[in-house]
């Protein structure tokens, strides 16, 4: 059989995840606040510092990492639970995200162990939260023409350019950036590196850009002549192409990719339980329980293959593919539908719920790379590039 | 092992022209008998019935080789069978199931469109929660009359002949739709396959299909819905029970349903017309992908009873998936 179908095995969570999975359930009734499902729907781009300081009391974020740096040592499927137990709340996530799913796991594979025991434990304590700087101006889907350069000085290294579409970095501590070392743009993927940055820094300017929603989820991110000490650079200069790759298989194959229209999608199913076209929609209902089912057991799948050493960032293109396409159609299908009899009255929240979904859903298939570059990278995959 | 034993028969017994004769009426006595006599029939019967008592698990593969071969008997059913009804009660010959039985007015049976309902030699139908077993040779056969389908509509005059079974009506529905999620599952994957082979190996302009980013993106997709029909199909057979579950198995059997039709028409439009011909073998496959989708209920069928049990159920959809 091709490779890459046999990729995808059907895998069962251990039963030992169900303690761990009815905890989280209690922490969410008793520890997050109420909120209206149009701002629940934000999901992953909802950011509050306080929630993501009281799962942090309770040992939640960065649960992969070892004891020693404030983690619990919990293996991929444990963070799998976790966080779809997050998601299907729609709680707000976004302060710790990246931190817990990208920075925490980089820092701890290629940093130095004094950089392990300086981040990680503030990470666990939800106390730095991190973005990542990847896109700039003139570097978007074609990533590797990144111009932004650190230029080694006296104690360290000067940093010059401007980052953009980074999520929540007016928010966070610092941004990983990827940034050009030694070379030229034209040499892609040679001379890149990646650097922690701390957006105190004089030199740094932080702007916030406001989306279509009226959120300003990501913003845009000046260096000018920011002095950056020897102990910025993360693993190895020159390296960080080859590093960032190996992050994408985490940020590409979980919950995220196959959860964000969630919130809507719960939403309608309980005003159709009150309502009295519950027949009418049955299966729409089912076609999504289908379709969330499967890409559940693909993301599963792809985790357990994380969680014994591997990287498989082919397959989580695939997942990330296929999964956001499912997230998309929901706004689609639920907004037809609410609309089907002018008649009818439409809960005020569903209505609000599913115009935020419709606005911001193209965004699912841009963030962590387009749908034309997954599917380049699946192409590669198969052998045809 | 089990699978690779079978998957040896299959090879020899089971090639495109053994299939492409069967299917114009040559006798499917031998690769019946091959695989009768090495006992695999029995792969599910229980222990007590001198069966192997096979997790579904290790079911999986092999219903989905049936698919990938194409077979044209109703093997998947047999050995189902097996599972669905204790083994010493069923009869020797090919068993297939049905998806409905009607019992009419003037006291007739009828079971509609059976798969392979032209060859079988018993039908085993669900009626109610109990389960019905009727000879063919009792049965007036109406095939369909689509060219090279085994599917036949049988009715029986009355219920003389009809072998009351004890056994499980519901399991019957699940394990149909189930094995033949397994088949789809099988068959979608040779069909990917083989465009992909076809589009590094067929030149056009100058280089292979294959290095266009349009194809590109059409068989990255086709990688995606294969991939999901095959983790859709094994779920429902990744249990401790000895039949799928009504859930998992009506996920399963729509997931590959829907994927089938993508499938079907991406590997027919990257093929061109060699993929039409009689001649050429991704005929065999595409053809049992659209009948293969309509039997035991397309995606519209199970979609709705899913719907319906998701509505009707007080926990949220994640709780339910979760617990599925």
């Amino acid at each position: 059989m091709n490779p890459l179908i046999s990729a995808f095995r059907f895998t069962a969570l251990p039963p030992e995840t169900n303690a761990f999975r009815a905890a989280i359930k209690d922490f969410l009734k008793s520890d997050m606040e109420d909120s209206a499902p149009d701002v629940r729907a934000r999901s992953w781009m909802g950011f509050s510092a306080a929630f993501s300081k009281k799962l942090a009391a309770r040992g939640w974020v960065g649960i992969t990492l070892p004891k020693q740096y404030g983690g619990a040592n919990l293996d991929a499927l444990s963070r799998f639970v976790l966080v779809e137990e997050l998601l299907a709340v729609g709680a707000p996530v976004g302060a710790h995200w990246i931190a817990d799913r990208q920075s925490g796991p980089l820092i701890l594979k290629f940093g130095s162990e004094a950089q392990r025991r300086f981040y990680l434990p503030k990470i666990c304590a939800a106390e730095a939260f991190f973005c990542i700087g990847m896109s700039e101006p003139n570097a978007g889907s074609d990533l590797a023409s990144v111009g932004t350069r650190a230029t080694r000085c006296a104690n360290g290294w000067r940093l010059n350019g401007r980052k953009i579409w980074t999520t929540h970095a007016h928010r966070c501590h610092y941004m990983i950036a990827l940034v050009r070392s030694s070379g030229e743009p034209q040499q892609q993927q040679e001379g890149l590196s990646q650097f922690i940055v701390d957006l105190s820094l004089l030199g740094v300017t932080v702007r916030p850009i406001r989306d279509l929603t009226g959120d300003d989820h990501f913003s845009e991110v000046f260096f000018d002549d920011v002095l950056l000490a020897d102990d910025a650079l993360i693993g190895t200069e020159g390296e960080g192409w080859a590093q960032v790759n190996a992050e994408l298989a985490f940020e590409r194959s979980g919950p995220e990719r196959v959860y964000s229209s969630i919130v809507l999608l719960e939403h309608w199913i309980n005003c159709l339980r009150r309502g009295p076209d519950a027949a009418v929609h049955a299966a729409t209902i089912g076609r999504f329980t289908t379709h969330l089912a499967t890409l559940r057991n693909m993301s599963i799948a792809v985790t357990a293959k994380l969680m014994n050493g591997a990287s498989p960032a082919l397959e989580a293109a695939l997942v990330k593919d296929i999964g956001t396409e499912f997230e998309q159609s929901i706004p689609v299908a639920i907004a037809a539908a609410i609309s089907m009899n002018p008649d009818a009255a439409v809960d005020p929240a569903l209505y609000r719920t599913v115009a935020y979904l419709s606005q911001i859903a193209p965004t699912y298939s841009l963030r962590g790379g387009t749908r034309e570059i997954m599917r380049g990278m699946i192409a590669r995959g198969l052998g045809l590039r | 092992m089990f699978a690779e034993a079978i998957e040896q028969i299959l090879q020899d017994l089971c090639t495109p022209a053994a299939v492409r004769a069967i299917e114009a009426g040559a006798s499917p006595a031998p690769l019946w008998h091959a695989v009768e006599s090495a006992g695999f029939l029995e792969l599910l019967a229980s222990e007590a019935d001198g069966g192997a008592q096979l997790p579904l698990a290790d079911l999986f593969p092999i219903l989905c080789n049936f698919g990938r071969y194409t077979v044209p008997l109703p093997l998947a059913q047999s050995i189902a069978a097996r599972a669905l009804a204790p083994a010493h009660m069923l009869p020797a010959g090919m068993i297939t199931l049905a998806a409905a039985l009607r019992r009419e007015a003037d006291g007739s049976l009828c079971c509609p469109l059976i798969p392979c309902g032209v060859i079988a030699d018993f039908v085993l139908a669900r009626d109610d929660a109990a389960l019905l077993l009727l000879p063919g040779a009792l049965a007036q056969r109406s095939a369909s009359g689509v060219r090279g389908s085994l599917t036949a509509t049988l009715t029986w005059c009355d219920d003389s002949g009809a072998t009351r079974i004890p056994g499980d009506g519901a399991a019957l529905t699940a394990f149909a739709a189930a094995a033949h999620a397994a088949l789809l599952s099988g068959a979608i994957t040779r069909v990917f396959e083989m465009t992909l082979q076809h589009c590094k190996d067929r030149v056009q302009f100058g280089k292979s299909l294959g290095k266009f980013q349009a194809v590109q993106h059409q068989l990255s997709v086709m990688a995606e819905h294969t991939a999901a029909a095959s983790i859709a199909a094994a779920a429902a057979f990744h249990t401790e029970d000895r039949t799928p579950t009504f859930l998992r198995a009506a996920m399963a059997k729509s997931r590959t349903s829907e994927a089938a039709v993508l499938v079907a028409a991406t590997a027919h439009a990257l093929h061109g017309a060699i993929g039409v011909t009689e001649e050429y073998d991704l005929q065999l496959l595409t053809r049992r992908l659209h009948e293969w989708r309509m039997t035991h209920g397309s995606e519209a069928h199970w979609n709705l009873l899913i719907g319906q049990h998701v509505l009707a159920n007080d926990l949220s959809l994640v709780e339910l998936v979760c617990s599925a």
